[in-house]
C-alpha cells in the first residue's frame, strides 16, 4: 500500500507523456486533481488504519542492492504519518490551484505528480541511498518547475537552487558513506544502523559525520547561513513551485534530523547540540529581521519560513540536553518540532498560493503598491488575515500548538536561547500586522503598471478550494490537535529513548 | 611453472574481433560499395558472439592463459563486455554518416582493431603484451580521428599522434626500466621482484609506465589531446576516443596498482590519488565555459576519468575497490555513449545554443539527454550514481576520505556545465537545428539513456557479478 502510494503518481507522470498530443488540457487536469484525491484518500485510509502504539507500520522491504548495503525499505510511523498526509494534502491543494495554468500544462502536471513521488518516497524511506536518492530527485523535479514556469529571473534562481541543495546533498552522501562504512556488516538500512548505533564510542569520527550530515540537511532546512538560495527561489517560482518548495521540500531537512542525525549519531548529536541550539536561534532572529525588512510579500513570506524552521532546529537541539531537565519536557520539544513542521506545511502552503493570487491580479509581489485591497476582496482579505495570524502564533491556531510544546519544551535546558527565541515572535507578529495593514487596509489602490487589469477580482472558486481546506486544517489543530499529537508523541518519546543512549 | 596454457579458445572475444577485422578488410576489397556495410554487419556480429563468448567466461573461476601472459577474471571479462558493447554502439552510431563512404570497411575495420588493443590492454598481465596492446588500440585511433580528412580532423589527428607517439616512447622506456629492475616483465613476478628493489629505478620507471597508460586513459597530466581530438573528430569517432580506450587502460592501471605497485616501496596509492584529484579538478575548471559541445564533453570525460581513478588508488587496500571501479566504468561509458549519441543524432548542432528547443521538437531525445547529463553529475537513479557511491566508499574505506569529499565537491562544479547544456535544451524558442540525423542514431541514444537508468535500478546483481577475485 505504501509502496503504492509512493510511485502512483510517477506512473501516472510517465503515462501523461503517453496520451496523444492532442488532448485538451482539460483532461490533464482532470486526471492530475483526481490522482491527488485519490492519493489524499489513501493516506487517509492509512491514517485510519495507523495503530497509535507507535513503531514502524505498513512496512516493506525488498532486496536492492544488496552487495552495496542498499535495499528498499519503506514504512510509517509518527514522525513520517503526519507529513505524508502534508504532502497529499499541499499537492491536491496545488493540483486545484493551478487549474487556470494554461503554459505547457501536461508537463507541469507531470512534473508535479513526479514530484509528489520523491517526496512521499523520501518521508517514507527506511534506508538512507532511498532516501537520497528522493532527496536528490525532488531537487531536480524543483529545478524544472521553477526553471520552466517561474517569473523573470527563474533560471538564475532555479541554478542557485539547484547548486545549493545539490552541494548540500552530497554533503549528505558523504555523512551517509561514512555511517554504511562504520556498521559492520556495511549496511545502508536506517533501522539496522539505528539499532547498531554504530559510531558509538569513536567521537571524531561521528563528529565528522555528524558534520556531514548537519551541513547537508541545513541547507535544505535552510538554517542561517545556508539559506541565502531560498528567498530567490521562491520569489521567482510559480505559486505552486512556492507552495510545494515551503510546505514539503523544507521538510526534508528537518525531517532528516529527527530521522537520521538523532537516532543514528546519538553520542555526536548530545555533544554538539549546543551549536544547533545556536544555528536555531540565529535563524529564528535573523529570518525575522529580514523578513521585517521585505517589501516584497512573497520574499517576506519566505524569511518567515526561515524563521519558523528555526524554532524546530532550536527544539531537536534543546532536546538532547542531558538529565537536569525532566524527560517530559524535551519530549514535548520534538513533538513540538514535528507539530511545526505540519503546521508550518499547511500556512505557509497557504499564504504562498495567496501570494500567487495576488501576483497573478497585479503583477507584482510588492506590497507598497496594494492598498484597501479588503474593499474589494472580502474573501482573499479574511483568507490571508487567516493565514497571516496564524502562521505568527495566535492561539487557536496550529502555529500556537506547535510554538508552545517548542517553547515549553525547550525552556527548561535551554533558558537564554528559548527567551531569544521568542522575540521572533514578537517580529512576526510586527510584521505580519504590517503586511496586513499595508495590503488590506486604507484606501483602495492597485499597480497600474501597463498592461495590467485594473480590477482586483475576488478570490476564485479554485483557488479558495485550493486554500480554504489548509486554513481550515490550522484550525482544527489548533483547537483539537489530540489526533495528531497522539500520533507523534510516542514517535517522539522512542526518539529520545533512541537520543539518550 | 605450471604447463604453458595456450588455448586460443580462453581468447575467443579477442579472437574473433581479430577474425573479423581481418575478413572485414579482405571483404572490403571485394564488396561494391552500396554493399559495404556488410562489413559493419559483420562487426555487430563478431562483437555480439564476443559478448556471449565472454559471459560464458565470466561464469568460470579466475584463469590465466599463455602462461601468465593474460589473466581472464572479472576484470577481464567486465572490460570485454563493456568495450564490445560499447562498440557495438559505436557501430550503430557510425552506420548512418557511412553510408555509401569510399572508406567505409576501413573504418569498420579500424574501430574493431582499436577495440582490439583495448582488451588486450585490460587483460594482459605482461609489460611486453601492454606495450604491444598499447600501440594496437593508439594507431587506429589516430588514424580514426582524422578519418574526415578534413582541417579539425587532421589537427585532431596530428595532436592525437604526436602526443602519443612521445608518451608511448615514455612508456617503453619504463617499461624497459622495470624490466631491468625486476628482471621480467610478468606482472606477479614484478611484484615480488619490485618489493625490495631501488625505489629510484621503480619509481623512474613506473612513471614512464604511467605516461602511457594515462595517455590512454585521458587523465591529467597527459590529457592535452582529448579536447582538440574530441572536438575535431567525426561525433561517432569522438564518442569512440573517450569510451573505449579508456575502459582498457584502468582496468590496465587497476592490475598494475593491485599486483605489481601494491608491496612496492613506491608509494603508488598516493600517487594515483594526487592524479585523480588534478583530473577531475582540471577536467572541470577546463568544461566550464565550453560553448561547443563536443568540446564540453572532452572535458568532462577528462574529469570522470578523475573519479575512476579514485578506486584505482585504493586497489589493494579496499575490498570494494575493484566492483567500484568496474562498475563505474561500465556505468559511464553507457552513459557518455548516451550523451554523444544525442550529439550524433543532431549533426547540425555544434554549440550550446543550437540546442535550444529540442525539448519541443524532439522530446525523447531531449529527454535521453537529459537522463545522461544528469547521469554523468551522479544524480539518482542513473547508474553513475550508484557508480560513485562506491567510488566514494572504496576512498573512504581506503583511507581516502579527502579524495571522496574532493569529488563530491567537483560533483557540484560540474554541475553548473552540465546545466548550461541542459537549460537550453529544455527550454522554449529558437528552432534552427531542424536537420535531423539519422534514426537509428536516435534509437541508440534511448537505448543508452534506457541502459543507464536501468542498470541504476537495478545495479545489485551487476555488483554481485563484479566482486570476483582478481588472478594474481
Amino acid at each position: 500500500m505504501l509502496t503504492a502510494l509512493v510511485f502512483v503518481p510517477a506512473a501516472v507522470a510517465l503515462l501523461m507523456f503517453a496520451l496523444p498530443r492532442r488532448t485538451t488540457p482539460t483532461v490533464v487536469r482532470v486526471v492530475w486533481i483526481l490522482l491527488s484525491a485519490l492519493e489524499l484518500a489513501l493516506v487517509i485510509a492509512m491514517w485510519t488504519g495507523y495503530s497509535t502504539n507507535g513503531g514502524m507500520q505498513y512496512e516493506q522491504r525488498a532486496r536492492w542492492i544488496p552487495s552495496a548495503g542498499v535495499g528498499y525499505h519503506v514504512g510509517v510511523d509518527g514522525l513520517s504519518l503526519p507529513l505524508l498526509a502534508l504532502t497529499c494534502l499541499l499537492f491536491l491543494a496545488c493540483a486545484l490551484y493551478s487549474l487556470r495554468e494554461n503554459r505547457r500544462i501536461r508537463e507541469f502536471a507531470a512534473l508535479f505528480l513526479f514530484l509528489e513521488t520523491t517526496c512521499l518516497g523520501l518521508f517514507a524511506a527506511l534506508d538512507l541511498i532511498l532516501f537520497f536518492v528522493f532527496f536528490d530527485l525532488s531537487i531536480v523535479a524543483m529545478y524544472f518547475i521553477i526553471a520552466g514556469w517561474g517569473h523573470r529571473q527563474a533560471a538564475r534562481a532555479a541554478l542557485k537552487f539547484f547548486l545549493y541543495t545539490f552541494i548540500g546533498s552530497l554533503a549528505l552522501l558523504l555523512g551517509f558513506i561514512g555511517l554504511y562504512l562504520a556498521a559492520s556488516p556495511h549496511t545502508f538500512d536506517m533501522v539496522e544502523l539505528t539499532r547498531q548505533n554504530p559510531l558509538a564510542g569513536r567521537s571524531l569520527y561521528g563528529g565528522l559525520v555528524l558534520l556531514a550530515i548537519v551541513a547537508g540537511l541545513a541547507v535544505k532546512t535552510p538554517t542561517v547561513p545556508f539559506h541565502t538560495w531560498l528567498p530567490l527561489a521562491h520569489v521567482e517560482a510559480p505559486a505552486a513551485g512556492s507552495a510545494i518548495l515551503a510546505g514539503v521540500l523544507l521538510k526534508m531537512g528537518t525531517y532528516g534530523f529527527v530521522r537520521i542525525a538523532m537516532p543514528m549519531l546519538p553520542e555526536a548529536w548530545r555533544r554538539y547540540a549546543l551549536v544547533l541550539v545556536v544555528i536555531g536561534v540565529l535563524s529564528v532572529l535573523h529570518g525575522a529581521l529580514v523578513a521585517l525588512a521585505q517589501t516584497d510579500f512573497k520574499r517576506m513570506v519566505a524569511y518567515t519560513s526561515v524563521n519558523h524552521m528555526g524554532y524546530i532546529v532550536l527544539a531537536i537541539g534543546a532536546a538532547a540536553a542531558t538529565a537536569d531537565s525532566s524527560a517530559q519536557a524535551r519530549s514535548l520539544a520534538v513533538t513540538g518540532a514535528v507539530t511545526q513542521m505540519v503546521s508550518h506545511g499547511l500556512l505557509t502552503g497557504a499564504l504562498f498560493l495567496l501570494a500567487g493570487v495576488l501576483y497573478e491580479r497585479g503583477r507584482t509581489y510588492d506590497m507598497d503598491s496594494y492598498s484597501g485591497l479588503a474593499a474589494v476582496a472580502p474573501a482573499f482579505a479574511a483568507m490571508t488575515g487567516i493565514a497571516a495570524f496564524a502562521s505568527l502564533g495566535l492561539p487557536g491556531f496550529s502555529g500556537f500548538i506547535a510554538e508552545f510544546q517548542i517553547f515549553t519544551g525547550s525552556l527548561g535546558p535551554r533558558p537564554l536561547a528559548t527567551s531569544l527565541a521568542v522575540i521572533g515572535i514578537l517580529l512576526t507578529a510586527g510584521l505580519f500586522l504590517r503586511a496586513l495593514r499595508q495590503l488590506l487596509m486604507g484606501p483602495l489602490h492597485l499597480p497600474d503598471a501597463p498592461g495590467t487589469p485594473r480590477a482586483f477580482p475576488d478570490i476564485r472558486i479554485h483557488e479558495g478550494l485550493a486554500v480554504v481546506p489548509l486554513l481550515v486544517l490550522a484550525v482544527v489543530l489548533g483547537v483539537a490537535p489530540r489526533f495528531l499529537l497522539d500520533i507523534i508523541e510516542p514517535a517522539s518519546r522512542s526518539v529520545l529513548e533512541l537520543l539518550a543512549r | 611453472m605450471t604447463e604453458m596454457n595456450e588455448n586460443p579458445l580462453d581468447l575467443l572475444p579477442e579472437v574473433l574481433l581479430a577474425a573479423s577485422a581481418v575478413l572485414g578488410l579482405l571483404l572490403g576489397s571485394w564488396l561494391p560499395r552500396a554493399r559495404q556495410w556488410a562489413v559493419g554487419l559483420l562487426a555487430c556480429v563478431a562483437c555480439a558472439a564476443g559478448i556471449a563468448a565472454a559471459s560464458v567466461a565470466a561464469a568460470d573461476p579466475a584463469t590465466t592463459a599463455f602462461g601468465e601472459a593474460f589473466a581472464v577474471d572479472p576484470v577481464t571479462s567486465t572490460s570485454r563486455i563493456v568495450v564490445l558493447g560499447s562498440t557495438l554502439l559505436v557501430l550503430g552510431l557510425s552506420f548512418g554518416p557511412l553510408r555509401g563512404h569510399p572508406r567505409e570497411s576501413e573504418f569498420y575495420v579500424l574501430l574493431q582493431l582499436a577495440a582490439l588493443g583495448a582488451l588486450m590492454m585490460a587483460g594482459t598481465q605482461d609489460l611486453l603484451l601492454l606495450a604491444a596492446a598499447y600501440l594496437l588500440a593508439s594507431i587506429p585511433a589516430y588514424t580514426l580521428a582524422g578519418f574526415r580528412k578534413d582541417g579539425p580532423g587532421t589537427e585532431a589527428a596530428l595532436k592525437y599522434y604526436v602526443i602519443g607517439a612521445l608518451l608511448g616512447v615514455l612508456m617503453l622506456t619504463g617499461i624497459t626500466i622495470l624490466y631491468a629492475t625486476g628482471r621480467g616483465t610478468a606482472y606477479p613476478m614484478l611484484g615480488d621482484a619490485l618489493r625490495d628493489a631501488p625505489k629510484m629505478l621503480i619509481a623512474t620507471g613506473a612513471i614512464g609506465l604511467l605516461a602511457g597508460v594515462l595517455f590512454k586513459a585521458g587523465g591529467v597530466p597527459a590529457h592535452f589531446w582529448v579536447p582538440d581530438a574530441v572536438q575535431g573528430s567525426s561525433p561517432p569517432v569522438a564518442a569512440l576516443l573517450t569510451t573505449i580506450p579508456k575502459i582498457g587502460a584502468l582496468a590496465a592501471l587497476f592490475r598494475l596498482g593491485d599486483v605489481v605497485f601494491a608491496d612496492s616501496t613506491l608509494p603508488w596509492p598516493p600517487l594515483i590519488a594526487v592524479l585523480a584529484a588534478a583530473s577531475m579538478t582540471l577536467g572541470n575548471l577546463g568544461a566550464f565555459f565550453q560553448q561547443d559541445v563536443k568540446r564540453l564533453l572532452g572535458y568532462s570525460t577528462i574529469s570522470q576519468v578523475g573519479y575512476l581513478l579514485m578506486p584505482v588508488a585504493v586497489a589493494g587496500r579496499s575490498d570494494l575497490a575493484q566492483q567500484a571501479l568496474l562498475y563505474y566504468l561500465a556505468a559511464y561509458t553507457v552513459t557518455n555513449l548516451g550523451a554523444f549519441a544525442v550529439v550524433c543524432a543532431l549533426p547540425h548542432a555544434h554549440t550550446l545554443d543550437d540546442y535550444r528547443g529540442l525539448a519541443k521538437q524532439r522530446p525523447l531525445l531531449a529527454a535521453s539527454l537529459v537522463i545522461c547529463l544528469l547521469g554523468l553529475v551522479g544524480t539518482p537513479p542513473t547508474t553513475v550514481f550508484l557508480g560513485k557511491l562506491e567510488a566514494f566508499s572504496a576512498a573512504f574505506d581506503g583511507g581516502y576520505a579527502w579524495l571522496a569529499v574532493l569529488a563530491a565537491a567537483n560533483t557540484v562544479a560540474s554541475l553548473f556545465y552540465y546545466l548550461r547544456w541542459i537549460v537550453p535544451a529544455v527550454s522554449r524558442g529558437g528552432s534552427s537545428s531542424s536537420a535531423d540525423g539519422d534514426r537509428a542514431e536516435r534509437v541508440m541514444a534511448y537505448a543508452a539513456a534506457a541502459i543507464s537508468l536501468g542498470l541504476g535500478l537495478a545495479g545489485g546483481p551487476v555488483l554481485d557479478v563484479l566482486a570476483g577475485s582478481i588472478s594474481h
